[in-house]
């Protein structure tokens, strides 16, 4: 349950340790999008961390980062072969993301930071809760884009008008995360201050 | 940094060379030559006079782009010149020049029933739009949000910055060659091509470790100011993203070479923009909340808003 929470919160994977950035600005204009790509990383997180996590003690240690690269893209395939087929919709919106997949530096390092080194429960749960913060952060990213920019949640019309068309454009992609590391700098700085007066 | 530059100045070199050569193509039979004129014309020279009543008659003709053979395009008149031998189509709406057209005439000379030719820009000029667009309108950074964590990693000093543009088109331009020819050699006769990511990942670190070893005895000073950067590249997805997309468009080598070399151009050119701002920004007073990554991501922003007015470029 630890390990869940530290995933989503204090080492939230876009916003605390700003990795694997490129499809959180990339493909995050809406919710939809953030959750599918998240559901995916969560699956190849997940099942890495387990595989990695088994066979820890057989792996020589001087071969162990292309044995971690060829494991996740191992799972990658698996989950780029099985959204193509099932929903080639969506596949087609996340477009080369998906096989990208295989580069993203979070799920590298949580390999080498833990599931090499921990039990295969402790791994899963590690696992599962890194994939999620992933996912909370694209949803949250993409719930902004796409309420500010065609103000509408999943699709559906919320606000009945549209604020600012821009956040819609790809470059917004940049502010947005941009304003919103800011914005937990800025909770971070203020919660230390008022501790510090106390 | 020198033998590197050097190095590079040669793979241009002869990446021109290899361009050339394909030029010396095309053209056979009756018609000798063909070629767009602005964006509503193309202009036919013929190798003899053809049939002036036939040819100067627009229901004759059948024009469609090379994609959709089913969406004819309407030609507005065909004109031909007193001897009889250059012929000027011109049509209602602008074409994509962009595209090859193929163009079918009916009984242009007596005996023949049917002239099929195809009108397309040169393939200089294509490849070269190529290296534009992955270069400034589709820049791998900018437009596609690739490799952004090496980007904000290494963009602080310029020369930090050059020296990993460099080593990112080397490592690039190799492990795309490489890709290619394991792509289209091994992974299509095979029927292999559900294995490409774990193959392709695999000819990266390779190409990676190759260039770290090289490096390293070669020129040692270079090696210790980014040797760090070279373990980033292998997690990259810049370098990764190349090899998907040439597999994706079924790029030859000529195409696939422009791609890696715009790209890792188009990175190059992000990465020093961006040093060049950050450098400016360590002087600036920034607000405590937007310090360090904040304010690298809007001013990320900000050149891809610029970078958008590059879209829609074209050269040839």
């Amino acid at each position: 349950m630890q390990l869940i929470a530290r995933g989503i919160l204090s080492e939230n994977p876009i916003f605390k340790l700003a990795l694997s950035m490129c499809p959180a600005v990339g493909i995050s204009t809406t919710v939809m999008n953030g959750l599918m790509l998240g559901i995916a990383v969560l699956f190849v997180q997940v099942f890495s961390s387990i595989t990695i996590a088994i066979f820890k003690n057989v792996i020589h240690p001087r071969i162990r980062i292309p044995t971690y690269t060829l494991t996740i893209a191992t799972w990658v395939t698996v989950i780029d072969l099985v959204l193509a087929a099932y929903l080639p919709e969506a596949y087609a919106k996340m477009g080369i993301f998906v096989k990208l997949i295989v580069a993203f530096a979070i799920i590298t390092m949580r390999l080498e930071m833990f599931a090499s080194k921990e039990s295969v429960n402790d791994s899963f749960w590690d696992g599962l809760g890194m994939g999620l913060g992933f996912m909370v952060g694209m949803m949250v990213i993409g719930f902004f884009r796409e309420l500010l920019g065609s103000g509408a949640i999943l699709g559906y019309d919320v606000l009945g008008f549209k604020p600012l068309l821009f956040f819609i454009l790809p470059s917004a992609g940049f502010f947005v995360v941009g304003l919103m590391m800011a914005f937990f700098n800025w909770i971070e700085i203020y919660y230390k201050r008022s501790k510090g007066l106390r | 940094m020198m033998t590197t530059l050097a190095k590079t100045k040669y793979i241009l070199l002869t990446a021109l060379f290899f361009c050339f050569a394909p030029l010396l193509a095309q053209a056979e039979g009756l018609v000798a030559d063909q070629s767009f004129k602005g964006d509503n014309e193309i202009i036919v020279h013929f190798s003899g006079p053809v049939d002036r009543a036939k040819a100067e008659d627009v229901n004759n003709y059948t024009v469609f782009e090379e994609p959709d053979p089913d969406i004819r395009l309407v030609l507005k008149s065909a004109t031909l010149s007193k001897d009889d031998k250059s012929l000027s189509l011109s049509f209602q709406e602008p074409l994509n020049t962009a595209l090859p057209h193929v163009i079918t005439v009916k009984g242009l000379v007596a005996g023949i029933e049917k002239t099929t030719f195809t009108v397309s820009k040169s393939y200089l000029g294509y490849l070269f739009g190529i290296l534009i667009s992955a270069l400034l309108i589709n820049n791998f950074v900018f437009t596609k949000y690739l490799g952004l964590c090496v980007f904000f990693g290494t963009s602080k000093k310029k020369t930090t910055a050059k020296g990993m543009g460099v080593v990112f088109t080397l490592v690039m331009v190799v492990s795309a060659l490489m890709s290619w020819f394991f792509y289209n050699f091994i992974l299509i006769p095979y029927d292999l091509n559900f294995l490409q990511i774990v193959v392709f990942i695999g000819l990266v670190s390779l190409t990676v470790q190759a260039v770290d070893t090289v490096l390293r005895k070669v020129n040692p000073i270079l090696f210790n100011s980014f040797g760090v950067y070279l373990v980033l590249v292998i997690a990259n997805c810049v370098i990764i993203a190349v090899p998907l997309i040439l597999a994706n468009n079924n790029y030859n080598v000529f195409e696939t070479f422009m791609l890696a070399l715009g790209a890792g151009g188009g990175f190059l050119l992000a990465l020093y923009l961006m040093s060049s701002v950050s450098e400016r920004m360590q002087l600036a007073n920034i607000p405590p909340t937007f310090k360090g990554l904040p304010i690298a991501f809007i001013v990320a922003g900000q050149f891809a808003m610029a970078f958008l007015g590059f879209s829609g470029l074209q050269l040839f």
